[in-house]
């Protein structure tokens, strides 16, 4: 049995160590906002944070957390920011097909907590391991702005 | 095999329309409104009842709760609940375009309801309640879906209103026309006295449905074509709720991944399954004839599964080549002459008494879609014999004859519940229901649980179903005015129609239209005009990719244009407008976007602007692209302009979506996207090879749309097109050196 905690709960699962977090997160406990896009950390769907940092969850072993690791996912992120940033989402109508958009949240929450006015670069810098194939990437990049400025008032 | 099942199944196809790009033919299936009500009567399509919608559906998701205990056929399109909730049933997919919202907008128009009542849910499949107008079945594809449902659903919304107008008219004791409708509230001004859409909504389905409505005229809208109206989809798809077919959950459910020959063609000759059957976790391995599926209790598992197995392939019948083979192939069957797409004048009588004559051979690579949501489905065998799906289906008719030759079971046995599609690009949608037939096949043979049939990346990346490798060689003159006097143009390139059950409609006298759509009915007014087509056969699968055919098309056209023009001595786009006299609307969304961009507006040294315009889908469009090239030869794109004509705008921020949406995608593509085979194997494997666009990629886009109230065409394909020739003319302007092997990247431009 492997302890986690994700989202505030702690949860036990019967899983293989070498099982990745992402795997663990949709297929044991049934959280699927969580996304498997591509596998190898390259696409960025599977974005969660593990104490407040990005993380890709497909490359991450559950085994390889380290004890009392805080795991949240587009299900429970929640707070200041996160509120600000699913507001500029939702406010720019940012999404199409959607499917990459937990992993664009779970980043932009990061790099939003981290810089409350992010310059194109630092969007750029943050952004890039998120792929999004209907290329939603001009509204990302306002959103994420609008969400800074109101985090910022 | 596969291959042949749906010919088999005498697929009832529309002969006279077609699933993408036939230009002109949505034109002409205008249904009168009068014969469009009669069959909605006549079906009962229209219902406006006591159904309570599941709290899943009021959120936009599975349509489970859309059968009402008294009436199991759920042929409905609007569902107007005591709740006071809209809910508009969408027979196209959603894959992002933002169908179920522009669908919604349509019926929320007639309705006058409120937007904050309006819900969108995916129809159940059903050919011949939901069967898409220009395919005969149930589809989505063709940039059709808004085209296709601007009469059904302006139809139904107005009926609907009618109904609830004569509810509120009766119960109140008031003449009809005394009743006023806005914002989801039912009035009667003199006696004061209001009702919502759901007070009046069960007793307003006990009314006939009206045999003649009136619908508004443009003038008089106050949704369609209106800014601020939100994306149904938007809460749902920022806080992981959304159900897409890869999060569906079955009682029980086993996960399958399928190990499928390495090279097109191939065949299991035999298997060493012991390694994967020792995976702790992994349920059963079966060989089959689509590959060897292994079953697990999750996708982590069964994939380790697959990893274990080993198999030897039988590649006697597989494409064994390379890609730089297959392209020394096609140039070699460019010197002959190819079946003949269009021949008007005399090209060669017009090249010998040319004086500037242009060059030019056009490479595009293979390209795979690569949906962000990988292949997927979910099937569970019915005690019926039939079978219930869960995907993000596109081409449901089709997948429900597939898959009830599968089983063995009538199509109507085979129940879609259609999800959310997270992206799609022409994927899904295929001719012989690829990997949902692969699903159904699985489920058959295991027999014992649903099965999820999951598609990694890689089996998607090397899965095939690409945009054909094409290589294009055109040799264009321009004469001493400056008139283009001669274009000869050969393509060669695989069909994806031919030994499809599309053939018949989509390939005309050895010419698949899909392959030659947006040259051989070019614009440009050229005298003598001759197009000719080699489609050769090799097992690599093939498939129409967001644009189909104006995908490269339109790429050669307009990067030719504008070595014609600087031939000519003419500015790209007065040299287009001159062209242009007889395309009003092509004229007009070129202007529009040189206007925006500050066209002829002198840039710094490096920079440069590029132009391109084209029709496709029935829908104009125009790019500006500005580039910057560094001293090393890179490219960077700066900024894009686009303006485009889909008659009446539905959703404006929807379509401008859909624009910044293609611009990227086309961009993408030309920058670093290729597939390439070497020996037969395809070479990329993940995102770390098939390279997609990314946020620094991604220029500033301005969209333009223009006003208008012609019938509305669609949006989803139509913006690809002219985005990469716009950036490979920005790029000429600079280098003067113009783009013709794609991706950018072969140059050493990116």
């Amino acid at each position: 049995m492997i302890r986690i905690t994700v989202n505030g709960q702690e949860r036990q699962v019967d899983v293989p160590e070498d099982m990745p977090l992402l795997w663990v997160l949709r297929d044991e406990l049934n959280m699927t906002g969580t996304k498997f896009g591509c596998g190898i950390a390259q696409c960025g769907a599977c974005t969660v944070h593990v104490d407040g940092a990005p993380t890709r969850a497909c490359q991450t072993p559950v085994g390889s957390l380290a004890a009392g690791a805080k795991v949240t996912t587009i299900e429970g992120a929640s707070g200041k920011v996160a509120e600000a940033v699913r507001a500029a989402w939702q406010k720019l109508d940012v999404v199409q097909c959607g499917y990459c958009q937990s992993g664009q949240i779970m980043s932009a929450i990061a790099l939003v907590s981290a810089n409350t006015n992010p310059t194109d670069a630092d969007i750029d810098a943050a952004m890039d391991g998120n792929v999004c194939r209907c290329a939603t990437y001009v509204r990302i990049r306002a959103a994420i702005k609008d969400a800074a400025q109101s985090v910022r008032a | 095999m596969l291959h042949h099942l749906l010919r088999q199944a005498a697929l009832p196809v529309a002969t006279d329309s077609a699933p993408t790009g036939v230009t002109g033919a949505l034109r002409e299936l205008a249904p009168s409104r009068r014969n469009f009500l009669k069959t909605v009567a006549a079906t009962g399509a229209l219902v406006v009842g006591a159904r309570l919608p599941s709290p899943a559906l009021a959120a936009g998701g599975a349509p489970a709760g859309i059968v009402g205990p008294a009436d199991p056929r759920p042929h409905l399109f609007v569902i107007i609940a005591p709740d006071n909730t809209v809910t508009v049933l969408a027979k196209h997919l959603d894959k992002g375009q933002g169908i179920v919202t522009g669908l919604a907008t349509i019926v929320a128009e007639e309705l006058d309801a409120d937007w904050a009542q309006m819900r969108g849910a995916f129809a159940p499949a059903d050919s011949k309640l939901y069967g898409n107008h220009f395919f005969g079945i149930q589809g989505t594809g063709g940039s059709t879906a808004i085209a296709n449902s601007w009469d059904e659903l302006r139809m139904a919304g107005a009926a609907a209103r009618a109904m609830l107008v004569a509810t509120a008219a009766a119960r109140w004791s008031v003449p009809v026309g005394e009743v006023r409708v806005a914002k989801g509230v039912v009035s009667h001004a003199a006696s004061k006295r209001s009702a919502t859409f759901g007070e009046l909504a069960q007793d307003a389905a006990k009314l006939p449905i009206p045999q003649n409505v009136a619908l508004k005229a443009a003038k008089d809208y106050t949704l369609i074509g209106k800014p601020g109206l939100h994306r149904l989809d938007h809460a749902s798809k920022t806080d992981g709720s959304a159900v897409f077919a890869m999060d569906i959950r079955r009682p029980g459910q086993v996960t399958a991944v399928l190990a499928r020959s390495p090279r097109f063609g191939g065949t299991v000759k035999s298997v060493d399954d012991k390694a994967a059957r020792a995976v702790p976790g992994v349920i059963d391995v079966l060989t089959l004839p689509v590959g060897v599926a292994v079953i697990a209790k999750n996708t982590w598992t069964a994939i380790k599964g697959r990893e274990a197995l080993a198999i030897t392939w039988d590649d006697s019948k597989a494409e064994t080549r390379g890609t730089d083979q297959m392209l020394a192939d096609y140039r070699k069957l460019a010197e002959q002459p190819g079946a003949v797409a269009a021949n008007t004048g005399d090209v060669a009588k017009a090249f010998a008494s040319a004086t500037k004559v242009v060059d030019s051979e056009f490479v595009f690579p293979y390209l795979a879609h690569a949906p962000m949501e990988p292949l997927n489905a979910t099937v569970a065998l019915n005690p019926d014999g039939g079978c219930t799906i869960w995907a993000g289906s596109q081409f449901q008719g089709v997948e429900q004859m597939v898959v009830a030759h599968v089983l063995g079971c009538k199509p109507e046995q085979v129940k879609i519940e259609t999800q959310w599609a997270g992206g799609s690009f022409g994927r899904r949608a295929t001719t012989n229901a690829d990997y949902i037939a692969e699903a159904a096949i699985i489920a058959k043979a295991y027999g014992k649980a649903p099965v999820h049939l999951v598609w990694t990346r890689e089996d998607d990346i090397q899965g095939g179903r690409y945009r054909p490798l094409f290589l294009h060689k055109i040799k264009a003159a321009v004469d001493a005015n400056g008139v283009i006097s001669a274009w000869q143009q050969r393509i060669v390139g695989q069909s994806f129609m031919a030994g499809t059950p599309f053939e018949k409609m989509m390939v005309k006298n050895g010419v698949d239209v899909t392959s030659v759509e947006g040259a051989s009915d070019m614009a440009y007014p050229v005298a003598n005009l001759a197009v000719d087509l080699h489609s050769p056969a090799s097992p690599v699968t093939t498939l129409w990719w967001r644009s189909v055919g104006h995908t490269h098309t339109a790429y050669a056209k307009e990067v030719m244009i504008d070595q014609l023009a600087k031939a000519a001595g003419k500015d790209p786009v007065a040299f287009r407008l001159a062209m242009l006299k007889d395309h009003p609307r092509l004229a007009n969304v070129l202007k529009l976007a040189a206007d925006k961009a500050g066209w002829g507006q002198p840039l710094a040294k490096g920079k440069g602007r590029g132009v391109a315009v084209h029709e496709s889908f029935n829908t104009y469009v125009a790019h500006v692209a500005e580039v910057t090239v560094n001293d090393k030869g890179h490219v960077t794109v700066d900024r894009v302009v686009v303006a485009v004509d889909c008659g009446q705008v539905v959703n404006p921020d929807v379509v401008t979506a859909q624009m910044e949406g293609a611009t990227g995608w086309g961009i993408g593509h030309a920058l670093r996207g290729e597939i390439t085979l070497t020996g037969g194997v395809v070479d990329q494997t993940n995102f770390d090879g098939f390279l997609p666009l990314r946020m620094s990629d991604m220029p500033k886009v301005e969209v333009h749309l223009v006003d208008s109230h012609e019938r509305p065409t669609g949006v989803g394909e139509p913006g690809v097109p002219t985005s990469a020739p716009a950036v490979a003319n920005a790029v000429f302007a600079v280098t003067g050196k113009p783009v013709q092997t794609l991706p950018f990247s072969r140059g050493g431009m990116v």
